[in-house]
C-alpha cells in the first residue's frame, strides 16, 4: 500500500507544465518549442509528453530543447538531439522504421482486408440478378424469352 | 440503548457477516453455474428452475457485502485495512461513499454487485425467454462470477483487519476526491460489466445453436444499457481531466482510457449489427463474434488497469500476481468462447438477401469501420510491451499516433452516417433523397467555408470539424424528416411525434455524435492560451477579453490548505464576472492538485489556473480560452440520451413486446 501512495504521489500530481520563466521571448521560436514537446515524452512519467508534464527532468529537458532551437537547430536536429540521450522511448510518435512497421500498417493492412471480405459479403447476400454480369444477364434474358 | 460494549460487538460480527455472505455467494455462484446447465443440456425443467432464485440470492448476499463495507467506510472502522488505507475521519461524506470503489478491492467488489445485479435482472425480466436459453444465459453468467469470486477473496479481500486499529487513516487520493471522479467507476463498471450479458447470450447462443431475430432482440437492450453507461462513463473521465488536470486536456491515449474505449467501440458496432440480426436475420456469426470480443475487451481492459503492466497515468493497483490472474481469467472465457464459436459459427445461416445499396450493407460499413478503429487503439495500446518483448526496443506510442491513425476512422464514419442511416433496408436507393442529400452537402461545405473565412490562421480541423458536425446533426434530421411523410406540415409533426421512440433514440444519438466531432474540432483548433507571470492588480489580454489578478489569499478546506487567487474577468470595460482559481495542498496525503476556475459557456469556456508564487513577486498564472468545450461532452450526454430513448421503445419492452409477438419477448 505504502508503494501504491508512493506511486500516486510520483506520477498523478497535477500538471503544470510550461512555467512562465521558461518561455522563450521570440514567440516563433516558442511556438515551435511547444510543438516539438508536445510530442516528446517525459521519461520519467506516465504516458505525459514534457510540455504537459511538471517534473523536474521535463522541466530541464523543456529548457535544454529551447536551448538548441536558440542555438539555430532545426525540429529534426532538435529531436534527434533529444533520441540520442534518451532513446526513442522519448517520442511520442514511433518512428515508422523496422518492426514499427507492422504498428503503422497493421490496421490499413486490416481495413483493405475487412473492405474486401465485407464486399465479398455484400456480393454474395445480393439478390440474384445484381450478381450477373451484362453477358450473364442477356444470356439470362435470351433463354427466358425463348 | 445498549451499552457501548455490545454495539461494538454487535458491529464486529457485521464486518465478518459481509465477508461470509460473500463467501456464500461464491458457492451459490458456483452452483448457478453448473446445475442449470446440466438441467438445460438434459431437459430437466427442475434443475433449470435452479438459476432464477439463485442469481437473485447471490445479488442479495453481494449486496449485502458491499453495504457492510460502505458501512466500514461511513462509519471509519480503521480495524479494516481497506478503510484505514483509503480513508480518513476528516474526509467530506461523499468522498468518504466513494472511497469504497477508491481502490482495487473494492472497486473489485463493485464490479462483483454490478455482475451479480445483471445476472440477477435478467433472471427477473427475463421471463419471456424460451426456459432453456435462459437457464444457459444465466449459467454462463455465474461462471464469470464464479472467476470473479475467487479473483477477490484470492487475491484481494476488502475484508481484512487489521489486529491493531489506527487511530486515523491515510485518506483516500485527492486526485479521487472529485464529485466527476467519485461516479466515473461506477458507470464505466456498469458498461464493461453489463457487456457480460451480452457475452453470456452469444455463449448460451452458440451452445444452443441457434441465432434468430429473437435472440437479437434480447441481445440489444442489455447491449445498448452498457454501451449507454461506458458512454457516460467515458464522459466524466473526460470531463474531470479536464478541469481537474489543470491546462484543458480532455483526452490523452493512456492505456487506461483506452482500456474503455475498445469495450465502447465494439458496443457500438454490436449495437448496429444485433439490429440487422434483429430486422432481417443476417450477419449472425458475426455479431456473436462481436459480442465475445466486446466481454474480451472489457475483461483485457480490466486487466490493463489491474495489472499496470502498460504503465499508466491512473492505475491506482499494480500488481502482477492479480494481472496474471485477470489474464487467466481472460484466457479462459475468451479461448473458450471462440473455440465454441470456431465450432458452431458455421451452423449460424444468415437469411436475408439484400441489395449492395442498402441499410444492410452500410451497416457492415459501419462495423468495419467500428472495428478496424478499435483494433488501431488496441495495437497502439500493447505495442509497447510488443516491441519490447520482441524486438527489444523500448518506445512509446502516445497521442501523435493515435491522432494520425484513429481520426481518419472517424471522418470515415461522420462521413458515411447520413447516407447509411437514411438508406432502406433491403433494397436502398438514394435517387429520392438525391436533391435533400445535395443541400444538405452544400449547408455543410457552406458551413465550413464560413468556418475557414473568420478563423484566423489556415488550420484545416476547425473548418472541417464544422462541416462533419453539420453533416452529421443535418443528416440526422433530414433522416427524422423523410419519416414525417409527405403531407402538409402540421401533419408531418403529428408523424414524427408518433414515430417510434427508436427512431428518435437514433436520430438523437448520431446527432450527438455530430456534436462531440465539432467540439473536440473546434476546441482544438481554436482554443487560446497564455501563460505569464502576473502582480496583483495586473491586468492582461487573451483574445477579445482581458483578465485582472485583484488579490491572492490563503484558507483551510475541510481537509486541506489553499491557495485561492481572485481574478476578474473583462471584455473592454465590462466586468463578465470573476473567478477564484485555487492552490490546494492534502497534507494526510502530502500532495498538491490545482483547482482551475472555469466560465463556462455555450460559445466558450474560459479556464484559468493560479500557479506558484515567483521569487521576483508576483504568480504565474495561465489562462486559456476553449471554445465550444462543453459540446464535446454535451455530444456524449445526447448519445446516451439517445440510448435512453431507444431502450423505452415499446418493442423493446415487455409486455407490450409479449401482446404482439407471444413467442418473442425481449430480456428488458
Amino acid at each position: 500500500m505504502k508503494r501504491l501512495i508512493l506511486v500516486l504521489m510520483l506520477f498523478a500530481t497535477p500538471l503544470w507544465a510550461v512555467e512562465p520563466d521558461e518561455m522563450l521571448d521570440d514567440p516563433v521560436l516558442e511556438e515551435r518549442a511547444r510543438e516539438l514537446s508536445q510530442g516528446l515524452r517525459c521519461p520519467v512519467c506516465r504516458n505525459e509528453s514534457i510540455d504537459e508534464s511538471n517534473a523536474t527532468l521535463a522541466k530541464e529537458l523543456r529548457i535544454v530543447l529551447r536551448e538548441r532551437l536558440v542555438a539555430g537547430d532545426s525540429d529534426q536536429d532538435a529531436v534527434d538531439y533529444m533520441v540520442a540521450r534518451y532513446g526513442e522511448f522519448v517520442l511520442l510518435r514511433p518512428d515508422a522504421s523496422g518492426a514499427n512497421l507492422i504498428l503503422w500498417l497493421a490496421a490499413p493492412a486490416l481495413l483493405l482486408i475487412a473492405l474486401g471480405v465485407g464486399w465479398a459479403t455484400i456480393r454474395r447476400r445480393a439478390p440474384v440478378e445484381e450478381r450477373l454480369s451484362d453477358e450473364e444477364k442477356a444470356a439470362l434474358d435470351k433463354i427466358l424469352r425463348s | 440503548m445498549l451499552p457501548g460494549f455490545e454495539l461494538r460487538y454487535v458491529w464486529r460480527m457485521l464486518i465478518e457477516l459481509g465477508h461470509f455472505a460473500l463467501i456464500l455467494a461464491f458457492g451459490v455462484a458456483v452452483v448457478q453455474m453448473i446445475v442449470p446447465m446440466i438441467g438445460a443440456h438434459r431437459g430437466n425443467m427442475r434443475w433449470m428452475a435452479v438459476a432464477e432464485p439463485a442469481a437473485t440470492t447471490q445479488f442479495l448476499l453481494v449486496a449485502f457485502s458491499f453495504a457492510v463495507l460502505t458501512w466500514a467506510f461511513v462509519t471509519s472502522d480503521f480495524s479494516l485495512q481497506l478503510v484505514y488505507a483509503n480513508s480518513h475521519t476528516a474526509k467530506p461524506l461523499i468522498y468518504k461513499i466513494s472511497g469504497v470503489w477508491g481502490n482495487h478491492e473494492g472497486s473489485m467488489l463493485l464490479w462483483l454487485l454490478i455482475l451479480t445485479l445483471f445476472g440477477a435482472s435478467a433472471a427477473w425480466f427475463g421471463g419471456g425467454l424460451p426456459a432453456r436459453l435462459r437457464a444457459r444465459v444465466l449459467a454462463v453468467q455465474a461462471s464469470i462470477g464464479v472467476a470473479f469470486f475467487a479473483f477477490i477473496l484470492f487475491t484481494s479481500n476488502p475484508f481484512l483487519r487489521l489486529a491493531v486499529p489506527p487511530l486515523n487513516g491515510r485518506d483516500l487520493n485527492p486526485l479521487l476526491q472529485d464529485p466527476g471522479l467519485a461516479f466515473h467507476p461506477p458507470f464505466l463498471y456498469l458498461g464493461y460489466v453489463g457487456l457480460s450479458m451480452s457475452f453470456s447470450f452469444a455463449v448460451a447462443a452458440l451452445i444452443e445453436g441457434r441465432v434468430d431475430a429473437a435472440w437479437g432482440r434480447w441481445v440489444r437492450p442489455w447491449t445498448l444499457a452498457a454501451w449507454m453507461f461506458l458512454t457516460v462513463g467515458i464522459a466524466l473521465g473526460s470531463w474531470w481531466a479536464y478541469y481537474e488536470l489543470g491546462w484543458g486536456g480532455f483526452w490523452f491515449w493512456d492505456p487506461v482510457e483506452n482500456a474503455s474505449f475498445m469495450p465502447w467501440l465494439i458496443a457500438a458496432a454490436l449495437l448496429h449489427s444485433a439490429i440487422v440480426v434483429e430486422k432481417r436475420e443476417a450477419l449472425k456469426s458475426w455479431t456473436i463474434l462481436l459480442a465475445i470480443l466486446a466481454f474480451g475487451f472489457s475483461l483485457l481492459g480490466a486487466f490493463i488497469v489491474r495489472s499496470g503492466v502498460l504503465t499508466s497515468v491512473h492505475a491506482f493497483a499494480n500488481d502482477p500476481e492479480r494481472g496474471m490472474l485477470i489474464l487467466i481469467i481472460l484466457a479462459i472465457f475468451l479461448g473458450g468462447a471462440l473455440t465454441l464459436f470456431a465450432a458452431r459459427a458455421g451452423a449460424m445461416e444468415a437469411k436475408g438477401v439484400f441489395s449492395v445499396v442498402s441499410r444492410e450493407s452500410a451497416l457492415i460499413l459501419n462495423n468495419i469501420l467500428l472495428a478496424v478503429s478499435c483494433f488501431v487503439v488496441f495495437i497502439g495500446t500493447i505495442w509497447p510491451l510488443v516491441a519490447e518483448m520482441l524486438f527489444d526496443r523500448t518506445l512509446s506510442v502516445g497521442p501523435p499516433f493515435f491522432d494520425a491513425a484513429f481520426t481518419p476512422f472517424m471522418v470515415g464514419i461522420a462521413v458515411a452516417l447520413p447516407l447509411g442511416s437514411i438508406i432502406a433496408w433491403k433494397r436502398g436507393s438514394l435517387a429520392r433523397v438525391k436533391t435533400s442529400l445535395a443541400a444538405l452537402l452544400g449547408v455543410s461545405l457552406a458551413f465550413g467555408a464560413l468556418a475557414f473565412a473568420i478563423q484566423t490562421g489556415r488550420s484545416a480541423l476547425g473548418p472541417v470539424g464544422v462541416m462533419l458536425g453539420v453533416w452529421v446533426v443535418g443528416g440526422s434530421l433530414l433522416d427524422l424528416w423523410l419519416r414525417s411523410g409527405r403531407e402538409g406540415f402540421a401533419a408531418r409533426l403529428g408523424r414524427l411525434r408518433r414515430l417510434p421512440r427508436a427512431d428518435w433514440g437514433k436520430a438523437v444519438a448520431h446527432i450527438g455524435m455530430g456534436v462531440t466531432i465539432f467540439g473536440i474540432a473546434a476546441m482544438l483548433a481554436w482554443q487560446k492560451e497564455d501563460i505569464r507571470v502576473a502582480q496583483i492588480g495586473d491586468r492582461w489580454d487573451v483574445g477579445q477579453f482581458a483578465f485582472t489578478l485583484d488579490d491572492v489569499s490563503q484558507l483551510e478546506g475541510p481537509n486541506y490548505l489553499t491557495t485561492m487567487a481572485d481574478m476578474g474577468v473583462w471584455r473592454g470595460d465590462r466586468q463578465l464576472g470573476s473567478l477564484q482559481p485555487e492552490k490546494r495542498f492534502y497534507p494526510v496525503a502530502n500532495m498538491p492538485t490545482t483547482e482551475a476556475a472555469i466560465r463556462n459557456g455555450i460559445l466558450r469556456d474560459i479556464y484559468v489556473v493560479i500557479g506558484d508564487p515567483q521569487d521576483n513577486g508576483g504568480y504565474a498564472v495561465r489562462v486559456y480560452i476553449k471554445p465550444f468545450a462543453n459540446w464535446i461532452w454535451g455530444g456524449a450526454i445526447l448519445m446516451a440520451l439517445g440510448g435512453v430513448l431507444s431502450l423505452s421503445d415499446r418493442r423493446l419492452r415487455v409486455g407490450a413486446a409479449a401482446a404482439k409477438l407471444p413467442k418473442a419477448v425481449p430480456a428488458e
